[in-house]
């Protein structure tokens, strides 16, 4: 390995803006990988990204009755994503994740514990958070604290590379 | 290469993209630098995938190999 690589390492900005299962199995992914490749990771997360942020057991939060409806719309939580597409009331999820199994494919949860065991900084976005109604205690553990837009263009900019998922 | 000199063997075997590199990446954090770690996958892509880890970490791939639909390598911690 050069000696830049070993000195510098590489940096990847990922933008979570999206709930649904594949994009927040993506993201997970992505974020896992790089960081088992010793790469800076850095995932902001925003809107319906947040719906993989929320513990899996809180049920409902939210301040007032309009934040509460969108928890009762889209149950939070990483291991409570619909699909995109052929959600089919959740027969869609059940046969992706029986898929998974049979497939020795790792769910969503399990590569998010591996992102914050390997180091990936999981920033808020503050905006959000207010506009959902959530507080810390709604989301899960080890999370850096919340920031802006202007934190997550700087951390874009300076990415070597940056998703928006 | 002499078997002995592997310190640790990890087995993903069966196992999709990315848990191959992601249990590889598990395994190496616990050996010192120098010492070496065989990794069994049966995962196509990990041919490809394990030369752009260790590309990326430094670790270096000193040994690969592939029979039965099975694929081997050998990596020293850097």
């Amino acid at each position: 390995m050069t000696a830049e690589a070993a000195s510098k390492p590489k940096k990847i900005c990922i933008i979570a803006y999206s709930g649904e299962l594949e994009p927040t199995w993506a993201s997970m992914i992505i974020a896992s990988t790089a960081a088992a490749m010793d790469m800076e990771v850095s995932i902001f997360v925003t809107f319906w990204g947040f719906h993989a942020l929320v513990k899996d057991r809180r049920r409902l939060p939210g301040q007032n009755w309009m934040q509460k409806m969108l928890s009762v719309m889209q149950r939070p939580g990483i291991s409570h994503r619909k699909l995109s597409k052929m959600n089919f009331m959740g027969m869609g999820p059940w046969m992706m994740f029986q898929l998974a199994k049979k497939y020795n494919v790792s769910k969503p949860k399990d590569l998010l514990d591996m992102c914050q065991e390997l180091g990936v900084k999981i920033y808020p976005c503050q905006m959000t958070m207010d506009l959902f109604g959530l507080k810390k205690e709604d989301l899960i553990d080890g999370l850096e604290d919340p920031v802006g837009a202007a934190t997550m263009l700087q951390l874009a900019t300076e990415a070597d590379s940056t998703f928006f998922i | 290469m002499a078997t002995q000199d592997i310190k640790l063997k990890v087995d993903a075997s069966g196992l999709s993209c990315p848990l191959p590199i992601l249990k590889a990446t598990q395994g190496i954090k616990t050996l010192q630098s120098g010492e070496l770690m065989e990794v069994v996958a049966t995962d196509p892509g990990s041919v490809k995938d394990f030369a752009a880890w260790a590309s990326s970490t430094g670790n270096a791939l000193v040994e690969q190999d592939s029979a039965n639909g099975k694929f081997r390598f050998v990596v020293r911690r850097k």
